[in-house]
Parts: C-alpha cells; structure tokens; sequence
C-alpha cells in the first residue's frame, strides 16, 4: 500500500453489559430482517410473501391442531436442548444430543419389547429408566476421557453419533427384524401399554411434561444447590473454580450424564408415544436443531421451553409453506435465513463493529480477538 | 354507550361479517374440484424415485380436470409425515397417496382418524376398510435390463448400488442377476450398499466403489442419476432405474426399469370419485403398463434389444416368468425346485441371493 493511504481495519470490541434495549430488540430486529429478506426471495420466485408467511403461521399457530403438532416436535427439541444448556453452562459441547437420542429410544425400545405382556405401570416405568440410563452411558463414553484425558467432547460426541444411528440400522435390519413385516427393516409393534399415552385427540405426550419438569428442576438445581453453583463457576472460571477446590472432572462427569439422561428421555418419549415400535428413522434432526435451540435461548432452561415451541412453530409451518407451492428447498432456506438472522444480530448485539485507523500493532489486535473468544 | 360508539361497534361487526362471508365464498369456490393429495419423500427434482410420482400425478391432472392435486415434498418417514397426510385431509383431499415404504404405520393411524378419505400406500403391506396398498412388478423390467448387462459386459463383473436390504431391493438385485445368467453365466452381480435411498454423493461413491472393484456395468436401486453419472465418468455403462435417466449420462445409460403411474393414479381417483373405490393390494407388471423398460441407449446392438423383446414377449404372454425354478441361492443351495414357481408372499419377504449374486444381507 502507498504512504498516503490511511489503513483502515476492523475491530469487534465487546459491549459491556450489553445494554437491555439490545437485548430485547435484538431478537426482533432479527426476525423482522430475516422476514424482509425472505420476502425479497419469496417475491423474486413469484410468490406473495404475506401469504406464504400467513400460511406458515397458520401451519403452526393458527388453529389448535397447528399448535398441538408444534408442541409434538418442541418435546424432542425441549428435552435435547436442555441437556445441551446445561453442558453448556460448563462450556462443554454437547453435539451428541442425536446419538444419546437414539440409544434412549433403543434402550426404551429393548425393554418394550421384552416385556409385551407387562402393564403400563410396569412397562413404561422401566421404559423411562432405560431410556435415561443409555442416553447417560452414552454420554459418558465422550464425558471420562474428556474429564481424565482431556479429549474433545465435540469430536467424541459428534463421532458416537454415527455408532448409535448405525447400531439402530443394524438392528432392525437384523435381529429386531420383525418377521411379520415381510423382513422389513422395523421391529415388532409395542404393546400397547408400552405406548406413552397421549393428551385428548392430539399427539401431545408425556413428554412434554418431562420436559417442563426438566427446566424447573435444572433452574432450581442451577440456582439453589452447591452443584449447580459449581456448575456455573467451572463454566465462568475454571481456574478459580479449581482453586476453590472444586472437582472439575466429577462435574464433567455428572452434567455429561445429565445431558445424556434428558437426550435419551426423548428418544424414549418419541419411540414410545410417537412411532410405537423401532424405525430406523426416528429423528429428523432432532439433536442437532437442539443445539441451536439451546443457544438461542441462551442456555435458559425456561428459554429452552419456549425457543423449543418457536422453533417447532418454524419447522411445522415450513411445510404448510409447501401448500402454496413453494419447493421444500426454498423452505429450508426460509428457515436457515430466519436462524442465520437470529444468531448473526446475538452476536452483533454483544460486540460493536468499529472502524478504525490501523494505527496500533497486530498484537493488539489479536488480543482483541483473543478476549471476545474466551468471552464468546 | 355512547350511539357514536355503538354505530361504530355496528360497522365494525358488519365488516367483520362481510368478511367471513366473503372467505366462505371463496373456498367454496376452492372446494369444487376434487381435491387429491401427494406426500413424496424426495423432491420431483430428484429425476428418479419422486420424479416418476409426480409425472404420474400430473397424468392424472390432465386426465381428470376436475381434479385439484396438492403434493407435499421431502416429508421424512418420522412424525412429520402423520402431520403432513392429517393437513392434506383437513383440507379436504378425498384421497391420499403415500409414496414411500416407510409412512405405512403413520397412514394407518391418520386413516383411523379420517373414515371418509380414501388412503393408498406405494410398496408396503397393510391394509384396512380406507386404506389399500399399490406397487408394481418392477422384477419384470429388471430381469430384461440384466439380459442387457449381462450381454454387455466385458470384464464380467456388474456392480449394483442397492438402498437398503429389504425384500423390495433384493428381489430386484435377484430378477436382474438372473436376467443377466440367462445371457451371461460367467458374470457376477456385485452389491453395494448405500443405507440411504436419496444421496447423490454417496450413490456416486458407491458406485465408485463397485466401479474400482473391476465393474464395467453399474446398475442402481436408489432414487437419482448419481450411480449412472459415475458409470459416465469413467467411460462404463449404466442401468438406470425409476425414470429414464439417458439425459444425464447418455453414454453410459443402455437402459433401466421405469415407473408409469399414471394410469393408476387415474383409475384410483375415478373410482374414488364414483365411489366404487375398494380397498386391496394391487401389485401390476409389464401387462399392466404400471412398470417397463426405458428407451435404450444408443451401443446397445439389434441382436440384444431382439432378446430382451423375445423375453418381454413371453412375460407379457404370461408364458415366462423370472423367479421360475430352478433357482440357487448364492451358497449353493436349491431355494426353488424346478417346475415351481415363487409365489408373491415369498417374494415379497425376499431375504437371499441368487447363484451370481456377491453381497451381505443381514441375517
């Protein structure tokens, strides 16, 4: 560059405390951007923006059939979500929501299926037990060597993933293959007092009152006893937390198996109540829009609920969308806008964007950098 | 109350009203056509699996005008395909079709909830008073397009790319193995799998993989062009299926099995309309048009498209039929006798290879 040239560079520079205004504003701004943007797309591809927005709604909020199926997919979203709060209040990254999902329900699953006589009191008890037991093992495999040895959890996690996803398809290609299903790749149908019931004439189930349960008591463990305070110390300070004397490793240990836990309650809950027998296709996704979930509703667990029920809302009313004729991908791509949006302005709303003389060195700079990602 | 007031509360409600009746006219209106509705697991875009539903529902459209169809894409075989077929009938479709194996539990429950729509379910097995299943003897075509491979071929090995080892894909490795041993005994019928119906990257891989094993023929039983495109690639030869794919690869393709839904689609909604629609497990094949064999490519010679006709001939004759015994599986093992036949509930619960046949079924 010539000498008279001013070099001009960008900073991200924290705002500290993020003033409220921002912090309700933000999410607004968002959705309304990421509306005005999609109805330029929407617009361009010839189709009226209100009526596929209204449409979308209606899907998913406008009448009490649309709201109850919105509620059917924020259980899975609520319960994996939560779980990934919690870890994430420790800084730990669970991406194995999926995974600990499908073991719950396979576990779930093995007991329903061993027991086709039992009665309900009997059966669904020890379904819940299984499904929570085999999600939280399943966590644990990545939770001990990141506790002990330091591996990454993301890694270890995200890989387990695949394991249980194709421990299910081997199971219901092989040995769990019904032979009344003309060696289809399903298990037998659950009795039917191994079906968690559901509420009235709609899919609504159990689940959703494990997942309100689960958001009370984590807020109220979070909030009121030794372990959650630990929790929050480790995730703000882990060096002070080790001075304090607290024990990191058993902390990562429990909120692993916590997380793992409430995954593996919702694969339990949607195998039991929703698809009756194993499939190896129980989950569109689920565990992983849960991490966004998690994220968006800041790893608040009544944040959890409610983002939860908005982004079932999204995902339900995206296939109303489809009513209208817009194509599936055009949907999908409505709904990335719409996260993209959201996430993009969090953290605008957090850093302030500056121009400025690049007058000091790059190590300033760098250190910069340096402490909006500990903070972030 | 004041009587500004009250005047204005009056045309408030008026507006209201006006309103309400105007939106009851206009579906009215909408409800005049008979509504049918679609839900598809892939995209029509997808040129295969998808694409031939869609052709056969626009078939449909123009057969009957005073159809209205609405098709919902990409529905995944979880609880979202439950929700998608109870939309479909609270807006009033008198008829339903679901087009992948794995919605068939998920129609049985809406079907319990909607006695008055007619529901039909592509390739599964359950039935009941409103729901009937369809599916069509795509084995035929498949024994023709292997007497095509099998005369093509020059290295002897034919790789397939198969979705997932149900009975529906086995059966179809089986007719196409055979076709080709009816032409090539020395030729064998490699398997890969893909777990996956639509990927094209990974039907492109797997592909690749039966391609590197010394493959110079690569048949498919997935959903897109991908397998074909990789056969293109490397200068091989391809059997597509679904719906003719010699666009994409019109090098590689010699042929394939195709769909032709339509003139089901069309009897089905007619008699939906007339309400003389029973419930059954229809299963068409060649004779019926439901399934046949798309155009062939170019470097096929006269002398094979003259054996695959002559053996058309006598399917379509009913004087031939592919699982005909003898037939051994790929152990060695008599599985059907000479002079019988397999019949359809052991065809439809395939679950071994035939004699040429190299791949793993989960046991």
């Amino acid at each position: 560059m010539g000498k008279g040239l001013i070099r001009l560079k960008l900073v991200f520079e924290k705002r500290d405390p993020v003033p409220v205004s921002y912090r309700v504003a933000s999410p607004v701004l968002a959705v309304l951007l990421a509306l005005v943007l999609g109805a330029i797309f929407l617009a361009a591809s010839g189709f009226s923006p209100l009526g596929v927005y209204l449409e979308m709604y209606r899907g998913a909020f406008g009448d009490w059939y649309g709201v109850s199926e919105t509620l059917v997919t924020a259980i899975p979203l609520a319960l994996c979500g939560m779980g990934i709060a919690l870890a994430g209040r420790m800084l730990l990254w669970n991406v194995g929501a999926e995974g600990q999902f499908h073991m719950g329900a396979w576990a779930a699953a093995w007991v329903a299926l061993s027991m086709p006589d039992a009665p309900a009191w009997k059966v669904l008890p020890l379904m819940v037990l299984a499904g929570v037991a085999a999600g939280a093992a399943w966590a644990l495999l990545a939770a001990v060597p990141r506790a002990y040895v330091g591996v990454s959890e993301i890694i270890t996690t995200l890989m387990l993933n695949y394991v249980a996803i194709n421990w299910i398809e081997y199971l219901v290609h092989g040995p769990w293959r019904d032979p009344a299903s003309l060696n289809f790749p399903l298990s037998a149908p659950f009795s039917d007092a191994a079906r968690l019931p559901m509420f009235g004439y709609t899919r609504i189930h159990w689940g959703l009152v494990f997942a309100i349960i689960a958001a009370i008591v984590i807020d109220l463990t979070l909030g009121r006893t030794k372990w959650g305070y630990e929790v929050k110390i480790i995730g703000e300070s882990p060096r002070a937390a080790r001075y304090a004397g607290m024990s990191i490793e058993r902390n990562i240990i429990i909120t692993m198996a916590v997380t793992g836990a409430l995954a593996g309650l919702a694969g339990m809950a949607e195998v039991s109540a929703i698809a009756g027998r194993m499939t190896r296709q129980l989950s569109p996704g689920y565990g992983y829009s849960a991490i966004i979930v998690a994220w968006l509703a800041k790893l608040n667990p009544y944040g959890v609920l409610l983002v939860s029920a908005l982004f079932g809302g999204l995902l339900v009313g995206g296939y109303s969308a489809q009513f209208l004729g817009v194509s599936a991908a055009s949907v999908n791509m409505l709904q990335g806008l719409m996260l993209f949006c959201v996430l993009a302005t969090e953290a605008l709303g957090r850093y302030r964007l500056r121009i400025v003389p690049a007058a000091g060195s790059d190590g300033d700079s760098d250190a910069d950098r340096q402490g909006a990602r500990a903070d972030g | 109350m004041s009587s500004s007031k009250k005047l204005l509360v009056f045309i408030t409600v008026l507006v209201a009203l006006a309103g309400l009746v105007r939106l009851n006219g206009q579906s009215y209106a909408a409800e005049e056509k008979f509504k049918v509705g679609w839900i598809y697991i892939g995209h029509p875009g997808d040129a295969g699996w998808t694409l031939a539903h869609d052709e056969g529902r626009k078939y449909m459209e123009k057969q009957l005008p005073w159809v209205e169809s609405i098709y919902v894409e990409a529905v995944p075989e979880t609880s979202d395909a439950e929700r998608m077929m109870t939309e479909l009938a609270r807006k009033g479709c008198k008829i339903i079709f679901a087009t992948s194996f794995g919605y068939m539990d998920y129609v049985q429950n809406v079907a319990k909830r909607f006695p008055d729509v007619y529901f039909e379910h592509c390739s599964g097995f359950k039935t009941a008073d409103n729901v009937a299943t369809y599916f069509g003897r795509i084995y035929e075509p498949r024994y023709l397009s292997g007497i095509v491979a099998g005369s093509m071929t020059k290295s002897n090995i034919i790789g397939y790319v198969g979705a997932f080892p149900i009975p529906e894909v086995v059966r179809g490795i089986n007719a196409f193995a055979l076709g080709v041993k009816s032409v090539n005994p020395n030729a064998k019928v490699k398997v890969v799998w893909t777990n996956t119906w639509y990927d094209p990257a990974t039907e492109k891989e797997a592909a690749k993989a039966a391609l590197d094993a010394g493959a110079d023929v690569i048949a498919q039983h997935q959903d897109t062009p991908a397998p074909m495109q990789a056969a293109a690639e490397r200068g091989k030869y391809g059997v597509s299926y679904n719906s003719p794919m010699s666009k994409f690869a019109p090098n590689a393709v010699l042929t394939g099995p195709v769909w032709n839904w339509g003139p089901y689609y069309v009897s089905r909604v007619q008699a939906a309309k007339d309400g003389t629609w029973t419930s059954g497990d229809y299963w068409g094949g060649l004779k019926d048009g439901i399934v046949d064999l798309a155009p062939y490519g170019p470097m096929v010679p006269e002398n094979v498209k003259k054996l695959v006709e002559t053996k058309k001939t006598e399917i379509l004759a009913g004087k031939f039929h592919p699982f005909a015994g003898p037939i051994k599986d790929n152990k060695g093992v008599v599985r059907v006798p000479a002079g019988t036949t397999m019949t359809d509930a052991q065809l439809l619960s395939f679950d071994w290879f035939v004699e040429n046949v190299e791949g793993t079924l989960p046991n």
